[in-house]
């Protein structure tokens, strides 16, 4: 049975969807050369014009200071760069490659052959009167081990929808405070309660 | 430095703990001078707060000299400070609004899915409250760690006593803004349930703001007859029945506004999952959701109900009917501190309101444990407990 769609569906974005197969369905279409059987959705907004969160996020070298999971991100050259990130069950890596970018509002990656866990995305930056920009960040990955790897992840709070959603708190106390949050009493606890 | 310690329920202690340093661009560091023991400091004390961990250092209302600040700072060392509770940006949408206590931005990322699976949305952080409100360590101790110190501390001018100024930490501004939220107009009779510290701030603000009369409620005498040297009327809900007294004051109406401050100066948050607890501590089961419903029913037709006392779980049998019926505006929520700090140290420096008449001990930060089992045991007399470093012991 085929479910009608572009005439009955709500305007609810769909990654709010209660099927996550028709989230991925209706959003692989969004991201060029998509890839990942799962997906994530986050939305929050930053008190800063567009064009200032494009800059300091397309720079992918930024990333780590306020993304937990990420252990280090080199940039290989314009387009491409080699992640490694925390996973549930020890070191993941691959390498990106940004398949479409439009400077202040988008850009969207997905990974190389050989990924640990594939993936790809895409970041938006939409300007909002009065209240600065909307990111939103969508996401699609295959987790490691499939689904049980998904819930070894959610027990040791590696799963990425718990880690976007923090990523992306972070990201805007970095910049609107310019600082990241932090009960820590001196730099050494600092360091090691990590972000 | 000696810091006060949570341990356990009823069991805190002096602790011999490291000295804070910077840690971000905009934080200061400093030495406390005079920290005050509030209300919701006993629901720690009684154990009612989930997300406690041995060692956690308690208080949020403190004031000091700043001794170290961070690249960002805009204090300058020597500086005399108030520090408000709730840890504001200053920079997000919320704080641009004035919305303090909802500023998402002190609150490290990891605290914030609590509120946010409870509420629905995250709330700021506060000093020396439990780790869903951030773990940030808090001023009963000889130093602190302040956050966004650019933005918070409001600088004292010299030559000003601490305990004029120390309750512009909370508790003032606290009673300010339930006065405010009420809607307070010229003639108005306002009733205030609970003479506690938030209470009694409301009581002096209401009547600031133009109320006619101001009816205080408690079962407290000593803190009735507080309440009645600032101008209030007062009942004795154990002697007397709170509505039948209120509608013959009123000459039937009801007061045109009602303030819920039985929550005594609570910030506490109660998250569902420790609800039973709570209620079989008879914590919300008894009087609490009792003065809000009460209230309501009191409040005249048309008329502001303003709720400083904190609920953070779910309240059974909320008067909705009489709430509707009535056509009752209800505000809440919990203070914008830095919002009403410069307008009210103003107000305490021309002596237009009393702080200092609240303080009923002084007492070494040493002696803090014995401070936390006195204000437990004796509500009437125990007002509030200062304490101060490097004051010597009476005993």
């Amino acid at each position: 049975m085929t479910q009608p769609r572009d005439d009955t569906r709500d305007d609810a974005p769909a990654t709010a969807s209660k099927r996550g197969d028709a989230a991925v369905e209706a959003l692989s279409g969004t991201i060029a050369e998509a890839q990942g059987s799962h997906i994530l959705g986050r939305a929050v907004t930053i008190n800063k014009p567009a064009d200032e969160l494009f800059a300091f996020f397309r720079d992918f070298a930024n990333l780590p200071s306020f993304m937990e999971n990420v252990v280090s991100i080199d940039v290989l050259d314009d387009t491409r760069s080699h992640w490694v990130v925390k996973g549930p069950i020890g070191r993941v890596e691959w390498t990106a490659r940004v398949t479409e970018e439009q400077p202040g509002r988008l850009i969207a990656w997905t990974s190389e052959e050989g990924a640990q866990i594939p993936n790809s995305g895409r970041v938006e930056f939409k300007p909002v009167e009065g209240r600065g920009t909307v990111v939103t960040a969508t996401i699609l990955y295959d987790p490691p081990g499939g689904i049980v790897g998904k819930v070894i992840a959610k027990m040791f709070q590696r799963e990425p929808g718990i880690q976007a959603r923090r990523d992306l708190r972070r990201f805007k106390q970095l910049m609107e405070t310019g600082e990241v949050a932090t009960p820590a009493m001196n730099p050494k606890q600092f360091e090691e309660m990590g972000l | 430095m000696k810091a006060l310690a949570w341990h356990g329920k009823h069991d805190v202690r002096i602790d011999n703990v490291p000295d804070p340093e910077i840690v971000n661009p905009r934080d200061c560091i400093i030495k406390v001078t005079s920290t005050a023991i509030c209300g919701s400091d006993l629901h720690l004390y009684d154990g009612y707060i989930p997300t406690m961990k041995a060692g956690d250092v308690l208080g949020h209302e403190f004031m000091g000299e700043v001794v170290e600040v961070g690249a960002n700072s805009t204090l300058k060392k020597g500086q005399r400070v108030v520090v408000p509770f709730t840890i504001a940006c200053g920079s997000c949408y919320h704080c641009g609004k004035h919305q303090y206590s909802a500023c998402p931005n002190g609150l490290p990322a990891d605290n914030q899915d609590i509120a946010q699976e409870l509420y629905g949305h995250e709330m700021s952080a506060l000093f020396g409250y439990s780790h869903m409100t951030g773990g940030y360590a808090g001023g009963q101790a000889e130093y602190v760690r302040v956050p966004f110190s650019d933005v918070g501390p409001i600088v004292i001018p010299d030559g000003v006593d601490d305990d004029k100024v120390l309750f512009l930490s909370d508790i003032l501004p606290t009673g300010w803004q339930a006065a405010e939220y009420a809607e307070i107009e010229p003639g108005d009779t306002v009733a205030v349930w609970g003479c506690g510290p938030v209470g009694l701030f409301s009581v002096q603000s209401a009547f600031l703001m133009g109320a006619a009369r101001v009816i205080a409620i408690d079962h407290f005498p000593h803190r009735l007859e507080l309440a009645k040297k600032f101008g209030a009327e007062t009942i004795n809900f154990e002697e007397s029945s709170v509505y039948d007294a209120l509608m013959e004051m009123t000459g039937g109406i009801g007061p045109d506004a009602v303030i819920d401050a039985v929550g005594l100066e609570a910030h506490g948050l109660f998250v569902d999952n420790v609800v039973d607890q709570i209620k079989a501590s008879t914590f919300l089961g008894t009087d609490r959701p009792h003065s809000i419903r009460q209230a309501i029913i009191a409040c005249r037709k048309g008329g502001r109900v303003s709720m400083p006392a904190v609920y953070g779980g779910f309240v059974d049998k909320f008067p909705l009917g009489a709430f509707m019926e009535k056509g009752l505006t209800l505000k809440t929520g919990q203070t914008h501190v830095q919002h009403y700090m410069p307008a009210l140290l103003n107000a305490i420096m021309e002596d237009k309101i009393d702080t200092t008449f609240l303080i009923s001990h002084r007492m070494p930060l040493e002696e803090a444990p014995k401070g936390y089992k006195m204000f437990h045991d004796q509500q009437n007399e125990v007002t509030k407990i200062v304490l101060k470093t490097g004051m010597q012991s009476a005993a």
